[in-house]
C-alpha cells in the first residue's frame, strides 16, 4: 500500500476511522457526480475539483465544532462537506439557483453556509486568509473558545498577506490554523518555477509560528497532526502553520484530466493516483476489518442517493427573479 | 472681493479653526477632532462589540487626538495598534465583522487604503452580496486627507472617486463637527462596511456638537445656503470651500445654493435635483481628480435626469489630473480655493 496508515491511525477510535473514510468518500462521489454533469453545460460556473486532495478537509474538519470558522477558497466543496455545509444549497448553487447557498450570486466559487460555520470562500489567492485570522481575533475578543481555519493552496503562500496575517495572529496569540494544501501547481505553473525551496511549512517559523508538514493524502496523519495544532489554539497557545501535500487529478478547473497540456507528466498524475487518499484507506479499513464490502457498498449507495436527491432539487429549483439583481448589496 | 491665501503651516493652523463661527447662543463649541474622540469614546462605552484598530491610535499622537488614550480607558484589546499590513488588518476587520465585531480600522491617511485595495475592493465590500446576503460586513474604514506643507504625491490624495466607483461601499465625506458626530455614529452602527474620509484640515475647525449621542442618516445631503441663481454641489472640505465663496457671492448679489452631499454613496440625488431644478445652473465642486471622478458622476446624473432644468452646462471645480506636487508654489497652483469658486459662478450666471 502506497501509503502508510499503521501507525498514524494508532490513536484512532474505529468509528472515528470510518467517519474520516465516509466524509472522503461524500467529498469524492460528489465531485465524481459534478464531472458528469459539467459537460450537460447546465452548471454554468467555473468549478475546481479537489478530487485527490479529499483527506484534507475530511481530517481538519473531523477535529471542529460547528461554532468553529473556516474560511475557504475556490477549490472549497471539500471544505463545504466537510464543515458540514448543506449538500442541496452547495448543487443549487452550482446550478444558479435561488436555493443556493448564495441565492445563485456565488457561483462554486462563493460558498457560504454560516450556520455550519463556513463564513465564505474568496476566488483572491490568499484573500480568506486574512479573514480568518479576524474570525480568531474575534473569538479571542469574546472569549468563545472557537478556533478559525483557513485553506489555501500552494499558490497563496506566495502572497504578501499569509506572511502579514501570520505575524499578526502570531502577535496577538490568536486561535486561528493556516493549513496550506500543497498540490505543488498554481494553475499550471510548478511549484519549483515559483518557490527557490520546498520549504513551505519552514518559512514562516521566523514569525514565531509552528510550522509543521505531513501527508496530505493520509487522512489519518491529517486528523491527528491537525488535533494537536486545533487543541493548542483552542487552549490560547496560538496559531500554527501546517503544510500538508497533496495532488489534484484534475485540471485546475473544470473536470478535465490535463496531463497532456504537458506542465505536469502523466506519470507523476498515475503516481499520485496510486497515492488515492480515499481507496487506500479504504483497503486499510478492510485489511482491518474495520468495515466489510457489505459497508462500503451501504455507505456510497446512501450517499449517491443523496446527492441525486440533492442534484434533482438544484435542477428542479427555479433561477433567482430577475429582481434580485439588485439585492444584497447591502445587508439587511 | 477675492481671498488672497497663504499656503504655509501657520497660516493654515490660523486661519483654518475660525471657519464656523456662527455658533449658537448657548451651545457647546468644540473641535472637529474633539467632536471625534468624544464620539468614539461615547461608542466604545456604548457597545462593547466596538473596537478601533489602527497604525498608531494608542501612539502619543493619537489619531489627530481623535483616539488620545482611549486605549487607557477602555484596554489594549478594544484600541490596538496594528502592524504595518493594511491588506492584511483590512482582511482582519472583516473577519472580525462577519463574526460578530464592529472593527474601526483607522488610518491617518487614504493613501494607504490603496494597499489594501484587493480586502477592501474584492472582499469587504462584496461580502453581503457574493454570499447572497448570508452574512453581513459592519465595518467603518477611516483615513484622513492630508493637505499642504509638502505632503506631496502619496500623502494628500482625495481618492474618493476610485471608492464611490465600488458597489458595496458606503462613503461618508463630514463638513462640520456636528456631522463628523452624527454620521460617525451612523457608520459605526450601520450593518454594512462604511469608508469615512476625513479632511485633515477639518480637523481643527469648531462647531456646535451636542454632547449626547445623535445620528445623522447617511444617504441624505443638506443644503447649506438656499439661493437661486446657481446649485453648488460638494462635500467634505470643498463644501466649506463653497460657503466662503457663496458668502462672498452674496455680497454681489448673486444667490448661490450651497449642498453639502455629507455622503457619497449613497448619494442623494434628489436633494441635487430638487436643487437644479429651481436654480437651473451646478457648478460641481470636488476636493478629487477631475477626470471619471465624484464630480463626473454627479454630473452625469444631473445631465441624465435633469436636463430639462439645465439654463447652463454643467461646470466643475476640481484638482487638476496630476499627483500633488510638493513645493508649496506649486501646490497653490494644484489646490483650487474659493476665488476659483467664484470665478466658476460669476460666469455661470452672468
Amino acid at each position: 500500500m502506497p501509503i502508510d496508515f499503521e501507525s498514524s491511525s494508532r490513536d484512532l477510535a474505529p468509528e472515528l476511522s470510518i467517519g474520516l473514510y465516509k466524509t472522503m468518500l461524500r467529498i469524492r462521489l460528489l465531485q465524481s457526480r459534478i464531472r458528469e454533469e459539467y459537460p450537460k453545460d447546465e452548471i454554468k460556473t467555473p468549478v475546481h475539483l479537489c478530487v485527490g486532495q479529499e483527506a484534507i478537509p475530511a481530517g481538519v474538519c473531523a477535529n471542529l465544532n460547528k461554532e468553529d470558522y473556516v474560511l475557504s477558497n475556490y477549490r472549497g466543496h471539500g471544505h463545504y462537506l466537510a464543515k458540514g455545509g448543506d449538500l442541496k444549497s452547495l448543487l443549487a448553487e452550482l446550478y444558479g439557483k435561488k436555493a443556493g447557498c448564495s441565492r445563485g450570486k456565488g457561483g462554486s466559487m462563493h460558498l457560504v453556509d454560516v450556520d455550519a460555520g463556513l463564513l465564505g470562500s474568496s476566488s483572491i489567492v490568499g484573500g480568506g486568509i486574512p479573514v480568518a485570522t479576524g474570525a480568531a481575533l474575534s473569538a479571542s475578543l469574546q472569549e468563545t473558545g472557537r478556533v478559525a481555519v483557513t485553506f489555501f493552496g500552494d499558490g497563496a503562500v506566495d502572497e504578501g498577506v499569509l506572511y502579514e496575517s501570520i505575524n499578526f495572529a502570531t502577535l496577538k496569540k490568536l486561535p486561528v490554523i493556516y493549513i496550506c494544501e500543497n498540490n505543488f501547481y498554481a494553475v499550471c505553473s510548478p511549484q519549483r518555477d515559483r518557490q527557490p525551496l520546498n520549504n513551505i511549512y519552514e518559512r514562516f517559523q521566523g514569525c514565531g509560528i509552528p510550522g509543521y508538514k505531513a501527508d496530505g493524502n493520509n487522512v489519518a496523519e491529517v486528523y491527528c497532526l491537525s488535533k494537536k495544532v486545533i487543541e493548542e489554539a483552542r487552549n490560547g497557545a496560538g496559531p500554527s502553520f501546517v503544510e500538508f501535500q497533496t495532488y489534484r487529478w484534475y485540471g485546475h478547473s473544470g473536470g478535465e484530466t490535463d496531463a497532456e497540456l504537458g506542465y505536469r507528466s502523466k506519470e507523476e498524475l498515475e503516481d499520485w493516483i496510486e497515492k488515492c487518499p480515499v481507496k487506500n484507506f479504504e483497503q486499510f479499513l478492510l485489511g482491518k476489518g474495520l468495515i466489510s464490502n457489505e459497508d462500503i457498498a451501504r455507505i456510497r449507495a446512501g450517499f449517491m442517493g443523496e446527492i441525486e436527491e440533492a442534484v434533482d432539487f438544484a435542477k428542479a429549483s427555479p433561477f433567482p427573479d430577475e429582481k434580485e439583481l439588485l439585492d444584497h448589496l447591502y445587508y439587511e | 472681493m477675492k481671498i488672497s491665501f497663504d499656503w504655509d503651516k501657520k497660516s493654515v493652523e490660523k486661519e483654518e479653526p475660525g471657519f464656523e463661527h456662527k455658533s449658537k447662543p448657548g451651545a457647546r463649541k468644540i473641535s472637529y477632532a474633539s467632536a471625534l474622540y468624544e464620539t468614539f469614546d461615547q461608542l466604545l462605552s456604548l457597545n462593547d462589540k466596538i473596537f478601533i484598530m489602527g497604525q498608531g491610535v494608542d501612539d502619543p499622537f493619537g489619531m489627530f487626538g481623535t483616539t488620545l488614550n482611549l486605549h487607557k480607558k477602555y484596554g489594549a484589546r478594544r484600541v490596538f495598534d496594528t502592524p504595518l499590513s493594511e491588506e492584511g488588518m483590512m482582511g482582519v476587520a472583516l473577519g472580525a465583522a462577519l463574526t460578530g465585531m464592529r472593527p474601526i480600522y483607522m488610518h491617518n491617511r487614504p493613501d494607504f487604503l490603496l494597499v489594501a485595495m484587493n480586502q477592501i475592493v474584492n472582499h469587504v465590500s462584496k461580502w453581503s452580496y457574493m454570499f447572497g446576503g448570508a452574512v453581513g460586513a459592519p465595518l467603518v474604514i477611516w483615513a484622513a486627507i492630508g493637505r499642504g506643507w509638502g505632503s506631496a504625491a502619496q500623502h494628500s490624495q482625495n481618492l474618493h472617486g476610485l471608492f464611490m466607483h465600488v458597489p458595496g461601499l458606503k462613503l461618508v465625506m463630514p463638513s462640520t463637527p456636528y456631522d463628523a458626530k452624527g454620521l460617525l455614529v451612523s457608520s459605526v452602527l450601520d450593518p454594512n462596511p462604511v469608508m469615512i474620509l476625513e479632511h485633515r484640515w477639518l480637523l481643527k475647525h469648531s462647531g456646535d456638537v451636542p454632547e449626547k449621542l445623535y445620528q445623522i442618516p447617511l444617504g441624505k445631503g443638506v443644503v447649506r445656503k438656499s439661493g437661486k441663481d446657481l446649485t453648488i454641489v460638494s462635500a467634505s472640505y470643498a463644501a466649506i470651500e463653497s460657503m466662503r465663496a457663496a458668502e462672498e457671492l452674496s455680497k454681489d448679489g448673486i444667490e448661490a445654493e450651497v449642498i453639502d452631499l455629507r455622503t457619497l454613496q449613497p448619494l442623494d440625488e434628489e436633494i441635487i435635483l430638487d436643487s437644479v431644478k429651481k436654480t437651473g445652473r451646478l457648478l460641481v465642486v470636488d476636493t478629487g481628480w477631475r477626470r471619471a471622478g465624484a464630480a463626473s458622476e454627479i454630473s452625469a446624473i444631473v445631465a441624465e435626469k435633469g436636463f430639462p432644468y439645465l439654463k447652463k452646462p454643467i461646470r466643475r471645480v476640481t484638482s487638476a489630473d496630476v499627483p500633488t506636487p510638493a513645493c508649496h508654489t506649486l501646490e497653490k497652483s494644484f489646490y483650487f480655493g474659493v476665488n476659483e469658486i467664484i470665478d466658476a459662478v460669476k460666469e455661470m450666471v452672468r
